[in-house]
């Protein structure tokens, strides 16, 4: 970590970790958006960290932004500046505040604690006033988070020209009366002197040279990975953190000949894409947790039809509406198993944004070849979080899914002769030349699809759709693991986890102790070749964002300790419906590791 | 995986096609009771695919849950049954993804006006291009004699031995309300009626709706005996002088009396969301004309630097 504090005028910092708090209408994100889309086109990581306010407007909001010179693994734990709008943002957010960080409060609404003046260093500055000042005054506050980046280039010395930009590109389409007010607001906070906090900072030069980057949000990654997969029909229903995915395929597809259809409920949304899936084209549907729920009977009808389909799950916390703006890893088990019968299906998950775009790519991949479902879990906190990543090369990797309707001679839908499971799908339009059409069906079938109630017959296609799943496993790479491959603790994680992972890892270490992570990608089917990894460690924990439950273990636990009857696989979980901090991995593992000798 | 799969243009008739055969296009024997009044839309389902000379290929058929609903097993061209009450939506997804075929979505009364409620009026509403044919019965076949949507006041089932209490739907007036731009009633007794319902609503450009009264001669026997015509008698048509593009008429006319009338009630056009989304998508690609997939995403990407 970076002393930022003993640091004299113009010191050089590796990485800040900025907190702003305001109130929802103040456009706090877009601070967020301007300073992550600055840090893609430096030589810097950026990852950063938001929540929205459960309030539609009105209420709390917060951005958390950590920029970094190097690779920027998690939205880091404390913040090192913060930035306090109001009376309730300094109060809520002072304890997120690092003891000796810098405080920058806007004078005109917040009064600060006595008690608390000698922990951080409080910077007033009458940011509401001044803005008016700068822009003449609208009465509503506006322009206050464009006072603020100002504010923020000039303390870390960022590049005010490459901001300006920004500042145009952003604006530009509003005329050019909306620039240039958005231009004297910026420009007044940058030039803002008291104190003396300007060039207070300045970021390292990252190591290497970096390649072209691209930055977005988790939610966007998912719908432009979609799109270079080849998707071209999608249906939804709006609800939060989904939404912007549909919103974004929506105006997208158009572009690629396709279309996004907004549907009068979940049920409608999954039925349109299966049944775009059955035209020929693998087609997406998604939700979060509720609307899963609904989804559940006719997913179901794609793993006994074999028709490929791609949903997206973007987890909040729950059970039933939950915690709607809050993130949680607790749809594994209904991804997993939410239907009624035996009926698998693919479930991925997605550990940061660049992983949304390659493994929305997979998650199609997987469907069309295997014709099943894939549930593509990500959650809240990638979906909602802003990072920059190398671009991908997009001639070389989008491709089209091409309606191939080439006359065949005969054609069994669920054909049992290839043994691995896989069979193939003939969409209709498909002339099958010995005149005997398949029918796609729910109910029990036989090759044909035609109704089959035999026992044996039953057995035989029940094996089918679950042997598909095996052949994927063979395919599978193994987990790439973090760490020595043998010691006394191994953590296992899947989702958003992993950057926090990682970081405890790479703690760990500092202090001299030895910890190894593992990372799970495809939780259904698990990749081959867990049991030998995990034979090498005394203890495996799973950390997760989900309830450790009635027996100690979370939902990944779960399906580890089914797979391998091993009780060394414990949990390691959390409800509070934020993000795992490096330093509570850190605690938590520790108190584990404690218990451990004192019971030894 | 066969990411090469190669651009098939859907095969052209370039060979002379002997015409289609009533023999080519059945499947299974139907697994309906005896004297079940869906035999007669299954036929007279043939005898349109026939008449129009629809290959096997060029048409998809889709039913969700009930007696109705295991039609595309007796038709020898691709079929869906698909679960209960969505059909609609699925149908509507193959619709707008595939303008090539003509989808026609079969069912019965619970399908359509209980579990599937909200889809046929979202459907009616949006104009979705393709042909439902719901055959309405008054109550539940399948699960044997429980009160369906459209079961009339005072009628006995197992889920109501006193008779039915609730208010029944009519399907007409909930079509026309909803929006559905092809609204048309038949029954099952008069083939010849069917046949040109079916013809009609294949020709309109749009939702088409046709509710045939099917009788279940195992749980609601003679439910439909007083729409046939006594020896000598007439179907109560629609009358010759009746204007089906008047919503008000047609409202009027779905209100009357059971049996009520048979024939198109009312029939406008207005642009179907087949030809609206179509539009979106020539706006949209009007701007990258001539522009690959890859071109387009890189230009997002550049403005996201």
């Amino acid at each position: 970590m970076v002393d930022l504090f003993d640091t004299n005028s113009n010191s050089r910092v590796t990485e800040v970790t900025i907190r702003l708090a305001g109130n929802s209408q103040d456009g706090i994100q877009s601070i967020g958006g301007f300073l992550a889309r600055l840090a893609g086109r430096s030589e810097r990581e950026v990852m950063t960290m938001m929540t929205i306010p459960a309030t539609i407007s009105g209420g709390a909001s917060i951005f958390q932004v950590r920029l970094g010179s190097g690779e920027v693994l998690s939205p880091g734990d404390k913040a090192d500046v913060l930035f306090a709008f109001y009376q309730h943002s300094y109060d809520g957010h002072i304890e997120n505040l690092r003891r000796g960080g810098i405080l920058v409060y806007d004078s005109d609404h917040v009064e600060p604690n006595e008690e608390r003046l000698t922990d951080y260093r409080h910077i007033g500055i009458p940011i509401s006033s001044l803005t008016v000042e700068a822009i003449g005054g609208t009465g509503r506050d506006k322009g206050k988070n464009i006072f603020a980046l100002g504010l923020i280039a000039g303390m870390f010395s960022l590049d005010a020209t490459k901001l300006e930009r920004l500042i145009n590109e952003r604006f530009g389409a509003k005329g050019e009366s909306v620039v240039q007010t958005a231009l004297d607001a910026f420009q007044a906070g940058y030039r803002h002197q008291s104190d003396g906090i300007t060039n207070l900072f300045r970021l390292a030069r990252g190591g290497a040279e970096r390649s072209n980057q691209v930055v977005m949000s988790g939610n966007e990654a998912i719908g432009y990975g979609l799109i270079a997969a080849g998707v071209r029909f999608g249906a939804g229903y709006p609800i939060t953190p989904w939404s912007d995915i549909m919103e974004l395929l929506r105006r997208e597809l158009p572009k690629y000949g396709g279309s996004f259809i907004q549907c009068e409920d979940e049920i409608a949304s999954v039925s349109m894409a299966i049944g775009a899936s059955y035209g020929g084209r693998v087609a997406v549907t998604g939700s979060s947790g509720p609307g899963i729920s609904l989804k559940a009977e006719a997913i179901g009808w794609a793993v006994m039809a074999e028709m490929p389909l791609v949903v997206i799950d973007v987890q909040r916390g729950g059970p039933s509406t939950g915690l709607p703006t809050d993130v949680e890893q607790s749809d594994l088990n209904i991804a997993c198993y939410g239907g009624h019968g035996d009926s698998p299906r693919v479930v991925l998950a997605a550990s940061d944004v660049e992983d949304c775009f390659y493994t929305a790519m997979e998650a199609v991949r997987i469907a069309r070849k295997y014709s099943v479902p894939v549930i593509l879990l990500t959650d809240q906190a990638i979906a909602t979080r802003i990072e920059a990543f190398s671009e991908p090369d997009l001639k070389k990797i989008c491709q089209e899914l091409e309606l191939d309707l080439t006359p065949v001679p005969t054609h069994k839908p669920y054909d049992l002769s290839s043994g691995d499971g896989l069979s193939q799908h003939r969409p209709p339009g498909t002339r099958i030349e010995d005149g005997l059409y398949p029918v796609i069906t729910g109910l029990e079938h036989d090759e044909t699809g035609h109704v089959s109630a035999d026992a044996v017959n039953h057995i035989e296609m029940t094996k089918k759709r679950r042997n598909k799943l095996k052949t994927l496993a063979d395919e599978l790479p193994a987990p790439e693991l973090h760490g020595p491959d043998s010691g006394d603790v191994l953590l296992v994680g899947w989702g958003s986890t992993k950057g926090p992972l990682l970081e405890a890892v790479e703690e760990f270490s500092n202090n001299g102790n030895v910890l190894s992570t593992l990372h799970i990608k495809h939780i259904n089917p698990l990749p081959n070749g867990l049991e030998a990894i995990f034979s090498q460690f005394k203890s495996v924990y799973v950390v997760e964002m989900n309830d450790g439950g009635v027996y100690g273990y979370g939902q990944l636990a779960g399906v580890l300790r089914a797979r391998f009857a091993d009780a060394r696989i414990k949990g390691i979980n959390k409800t509070a419906a934020r993000r795992w901090k490096v330093s509570e991995i850190i605690e938590r593992v520790d108190a584990r590791q404690g218990e451990l000798k004192a019971t030894a | 995986m066969s990411d090469s799969a190669t651009l098939e243009q859907p095969p052209q008739d370039i060979e002379e096609r002997q015409p289609v055969t009533k023999k080519e296009i059945a499947s299974n024997h139907p697994t309906w009771c005896r004297g079940c009044g869906d035999f007669s839309v299954l036929s007279i389902y043939y005898k349109l695919i026939q008449k129009r000379n629809i290959h096997h290929e060029k048409v998809a058929t889709v039913t969700g849950i009930g007696c109705s609903s295991r039609l595309p097993y007796f038709v020898q061209a691709h079929g869906v049954h698909y679960i209960h009450g969505r059909a609609l939506s699925f149908a509507s997804g193959l619709s707008i993804s595939r303008p090539d075929l003509h989808v026609f979505i079969f069912g019965g009364d619970g399908d359509a006006f209980s579990i599937g409620g909200n889809h046929f009026i979202h459907t009616a509403r949006k104009n979705i291009k393709m042909t439902y044919v719901v055959m309405d019965n008054f109550v539940y076949g399948l699960t044997k004699k429980q009160t369906s949507p459209t079961s009339p006041l005072g009628f006995r089932s197992k889920t109501d031995n006193w008779g039915a209490l609730d208010r029944p739907i009519n399907p007409m007036k909930l079509a026309i309300s909803a929006g559905a731009t092809f609204v048309a009633r038949t029954l099952h007794t008069h083939p010849k009626h069917l046949l040109e319902m079916m013809d009609a609503a294949m020709d309109h450009d749009g939702f088409s709706f046709i509710e045939c009264l099917s009788e279940c001669t195992e749980f609601f026997k003679g439910a439909f005996d007083a729409s046939n015509p006594r020896k000598g008698g007439e179907f109560n048509l629609v009358p010759e002088d009746h204007d089906p593009t008047d919503e008000a008429a047609a409202y009027a006319l779905a209100g009357e009396d059971f049996p009520g009338r048979f024939g198109i009630f009312y029939r406008v056009q207005r642009p179907t969301k087949n030809a609206l989304e179509a539009g979106v998508i020539e706006a949209a690609q009007g701007k990258f004309e001539g522009e690959q997939a890859p071109d387009i995403l890189q230009a997002t990407f550049n403005k996201m630097k």
